[in-house]
């Protein structure tokens, strides 16, 4: 048997979970001998590849463009997790939501707390806000949630594990559930 | 007062009536369409034509068909117009002199009049809701006499028993039972409350009653307080009203002069006096445990029950609370007897029922017609069908508590049981008819709004459930809904029904319960088809 | 007082006659969960997540406000009640602004405690999102209406246990808000004592002491127990 493709995606987030994942530390080395990772934002890899077994995303949903990626994810991989807080509840990026729409939250961040030379950035290479911040479910279907912010290394490696040995993982007790 | 004055107060007014009656309804409905400048006009056309010993131009309550106001109606011919403007009274006077004019009239042998049968509403746009001597020369406050004299309080809760009469507010809860129960509980104090909360979308029939026929509400009271062993009642109108507030406390006023409220009525032992308190516009207020809260000046939320208010209710003491409707229909249950109410309706549901016929179709207006009359009765031929070409889709019953009934089961009698069983129910007599331009996830959501709006904030359910099912279905309306958001609505549905803590969270679900039931082909083309990824990238 | 015996989950329990069906839940070892209810207190049934299932009942009841009876037989942990309990604390979570990551009480928290128990990995519903303020106007105290549940234990500690009366509900469904008095901030509020009973009823992070950081905060509900025991059973010290 093959190794198991593992990709990781970062929408809106602070790479806080990346940085539990690395928390692993020699895990890592075992992980490595049963799957490849084939994307994430700390591999060179231009573009999603077709037929990922499992993905970890983290972050909330937040521009249009992170929309298309979610969707282009979910029709090319197996597994699809929500990677913390972030991508499960929207979190912290979402609270910019009370604010009200992408206008308000732009006028806030780019006018009304800079000091000098005051402009919303308009070049067309931006990615376009969307009015609110959704948790990845709200875009497409998720199949793990893996909550937490960031989720302990010890939580990724038990989903993670789950998940190699080809079991459904189960998310159950303070240890592996908790917001927060 | 003695049963001697009463009938020389009945006797003077009679004698006092004019040949010629000219009925001008000074109900809100009319007076909205300007019926306090028709009064006036016809006044001073009186007077301008000398006619002040053979007309009698009176202000009346609901004549009946708001449509049309404002509605004048004229004895002895029993000659009714509508959309009179001011400018018509000249006129209508002079036809009731014998001129014939081209005044247009409205056919009260149609079947918006002649289906109906009313007992409540019977006085409605008859007596002069202003004066109490109008209300006495039809009989009023005999039944309250009757009582006093002839019968025991025992006496009067078996004849509520008998009559089979059910709770008008919406629930249907047997009205001899829930007497009894109060009445047997020991007590050293007891209240009747009138719930006059009328809070659904589209219902005005208790309105209706309070500015039509005031006293009749405060005779059935003091009856019913007589029955249980109270000395003291509330009517807790909703703010909204004004008119009915007013002509309300005018009426407790003249009654309490009267000696017909107040401490040993018709000279006897009994004692009953009677207050108002007016809501602040949470609808919620109409749960019973909730207006007892209001009235004893708390914040309005509604708490479990038992214990019922009948055994503990306004300051922990035994209370009854009945709505405006039932109330109204005690005094004739009296006066005729509970066998004579009894023959009339079907086997559960005795008696009549008060409707107000609004939205999508020709005549709307206040009806009471018999227990039993089917909806294709009252919608297609007392109502006229939907306006301008549109058929009838459904029914809405019960307001936002209620269900929509579908086209195909108008033949469905109106009783509590047959409206129940289609998912819908009596509630408190709002009906609103739907023609089939209606989108049935837009209604459902429309109403879900209401329940937003209206929900006090206690339980949880009610509070963040409702403002979550308003989102899903305006997704349905709009189209924007996903796959999977079916049984999430339904899920929700089922937790505020039997999670909540009052029926305004337990039945907050009902319209999207039985639109599902009827229309899911409309929930399910509003899913939209999930979106594919665009171009890789 | 007398003792009644009752069926909690097909098991025979006895229970005084006096208590509630949590009560009897409770020493029967099937503990229910619980979050406007606040040991001497009254209760409200508020939160609906102690309802039960009686047998011959077709209402769900409130456990903490039904008195026990001879005979009854209870169930406390169906399928069906454990899918409204997930719902009810999801619908909490979706209400308002609870960002367990960035609240003072992160770790010790009531509502985060909750999610934990009917096994929420995600909420399934809207995030409102709602503008909601805090009020730091009182000297040591703080209110986050982002965290609040609306439970109401703080208005009824107020009123009942230290009987200023400073707090009640003010709004109707979910825009209801605790206020001070008549809607004043906190700081201008003449009836509060600061006695920080409040704070320490509260289940989540929406009353705290100002200076408590991301997960600094612990209520610290002992000094309310021996208050109330104290009254309970009569421990006054003359």
């Amino acid at each position: 048997m093959g190794k198991i493709r593992v990709a990781t995606e970062w929408f809106a987030g602070c790479a806080g979970c990346h940085m539990s994942l690395l928390d692993l530390g020699e895990w890592l080395f075992e992980l490595a001998k049963v799957v490849d990772i084939v994307y994430s934002p700390i591999a060179d890899v231009k573009e999603y590849p077709e037929g990922v077994d499992v993905a970890l995303v983290e972050g909330a949903v937040s521009t249009d463009e992170q929309v298309a990626k979610a969707r282009l994810i979910r029709e090319r991989t197996g597994v699809l997790i929500a990677f913390g807080d972030c991508a499960v509840t929207a979190n912290v990026p979402g609270m910019r939501n009370a604010l009200g729409k992408k206008e308000v939250v732009l006028e806030r961040a780019f006018l009304d707390l800079v000091d000098s030379q005051p402009q919303i950035p308009s070049d067309p290479a931006l990615p376009v806000l969307l009015d609110r911040v959704v948790p990845l479910h709200d875009i497409v279907d998720v199949d793990i949630h893996l909550p937490g912010c960031p989720p302990p290394a010890a939580r990724i490696q038990a989903v993670l594990e789950q998940l190699v040995a080809g079991e459904e993982p189960r998310l159950v007790g303070r240890e592996l559930l908790k917001f927060g | 007062m003695d049963p001697q004055e009463l009938r020389e107060i009945a006797e003077d007014e009679r004698q006092n009536s004019k040949p010629t009656r000219v009925r001008c309804c000074v109900a809100e409905g009319c007076l909205a369409a300007g019926s306090g400048a028709v009064k006036a006009s016809l006044d001073d056309s009186v007077a301008a034509q000398g006619l002040g010993d053979a007309v009698e131009v009176r202000p009346v309550g609901c004549l009946g068909l708001c449509s049309k106001g404002p509605l004048v109606r004229v004895d002895p011919d029993d000659t009714l117009y509508g959309g009179v403007t001011s400018d018509d009274a000249p006129a209508i006077l002079s036809e009731a002199q014998g001129h014939a004019t081209d005044l247009t009239k409205v056919d009260t042998s149609h079947p918006f009049f002649a289906k109906q049968l009313p007992i409540a509403t019977e006085n409605s746009g008859m007596v002069d809701p202003e004066r109490i001597e109008s209300y006495i020369a039809e009989g009023g406050y005999e039944s309250l006499f009757h009582v006093l004299r002839e019968m025991s309080p025992a006496d009067a809760v078996g004849e509520m028993t008998r009559s089979g009469l059910r709770g008008r507010g919406g629930a249907g809860f047997p009205v001899g039972l829930k007497w009894a129960t109060v009445a047997k509980m020991r007590s050293e104090r007891k209240y009747v409350v009138c719930n006059a909360d009328e809070g659904d979308p589209g219902a005005f029939m208790d309105r209706s009653i309070m500015e039509s026929d005031p006293h009749r509400i405060l005779e059935g009271m003091a009856i019913a307080a007589y029955a249980v062993g109270a000395n003291v009642g509330y009517i807790y109108v909703r703010g909204e009203y004004p008119l009915a507030i007013q002509r309300l406390r005018l009426a407790i006023r003249q009654a309490n002069r009267a000696g017909l409220l107040g401490t040993h009525i018709f000279e006897s032992p009994f004692d009953f006096r009677v207050d108002i308190r007016v809501g602040a516009g949470a609808f919620v207020c109409g749960e019973e445990t909730a207006l007892l809260a209001s009235i004893e000046g708390k914040r309005g939320s509604p708490r479990p029950r038992p214990p019922y208010p009948a055994e503990s209710g306004l300051w922990g003491y035994p209370t009854l609370i009945n709505n405006v409707e039932t109330l109204a229909n005690v005094p004739t249950i009296v006066r005729k007897g509970a066998e004579w109410f009894a023959s009339i309706g079907t086997d559960k549901s005795k008696g009549t029922k008060v409707f107000s016929l609004t939205g999508q179709i020709e005549n709307t207006g206040v009806i009471e017609v018999p227990m039993g009359t089917s909806l294709r009765v009252i919608v297609e031929e007392m109502g006229g069908g939907a306006p301008n070409g549109c058929r009838v889709k459904a029914v809405q019953t019960g307001g936002s508590s209620g269900g929509c009934i579908p086209a195909g089961a108008l033949d469905t009698p109106v009783d509590y049981e047959s409206l129940a069983a289609l998912g819908s129910m009596m509630g408190s007599g709002g009906m609103v008819v739907l023609d089939d331009q209606t989108s049935m996830p837009d209604l459902a959501r429309f109403f879900m709004e209401f329940n937003v709006d209206e929900s006090c904030g206690k339980c949880v359910p009610c509070r963040a459930g409702t403002v979550q099912l308003q989102r899903m279905l305006s997704r349905f309306a709009a189209g924007e809904a996903r796959e999977g958001d079916l049984p999430k609505l339904e899920d929700l549905c089922d937790l505020l029904r039997n999670a909540s803590l009052c029926g305004l969270g337990q039945n907050a679900p009902n319209p999207v319960f039985s639109t599902l039931r009827h229309f899911r082909d409309e929930y399910e083309a509003g899913i939209a088809r999930a979106p594919k990824a665009e171009a890789a990238g | 007082m007398a003792v009644v015996t009752l069926t909690i989950n097909d098991h025979l329990v006895s229970a005084e006659d006096h208590q509630t069906l949590l009560d009897a839940a409770k020493a029967a070892d099937a503990p229910l969960p619980t979050l406007c209810q606040l040991d001497g207190v009254s209760d409200v049934a508020a939160c609906r997540l102690c309802l039960v299932e009686i047998d011959g009942s077709p209402k769900l009841q409130p456990a903490c406000m039904t008195p026990v009876a001879e005979g009854l037989s209870v169930r406390t942990d169906t399928q069906r009640l454990r899918d409204y309990r997930r719902m009810i604390v999801e619908l909490l979570f979706a209400e308002r602004n609870h960002v367990c990551a960035v609240c003072v009480l992160n770790g010790h928290c009531e509502l985060q405690d909750l999610a934990i128990e009917v096994g929420i990995d995600h909420v399934r519903y809207e995030y409102l999102h709602p503008h909601v303020g805090v009020d730091v106007s009182h000297a040591q105290f703080g209110i986050d209406d982002n965290r609040c549940v609306l439970c109401t234990r703080c208005v009824r500690v107020c009123e009942e246990v230290e009987g200023a009366a400073t707090r009640d509900v003010m709004g109707r469904g979910t825009n209801c808000r605790i206020i001070s008095d008549l809607n004043v901030p906190w700081g201008q509020a003449d009836s509060c004592t600061s006695c920080g009973k409040c704070v320490m009823a509260c289940p989540t992070g929406a009353l705290f002491t100002q200076g408590a950081t991301t997960a600094e905060m612990e209520k610290d509900r002992s000094k309310l127990s021996y208050i109330v025991r104290a009254r309970e059973e009569h421990q006054w010290v003359r």
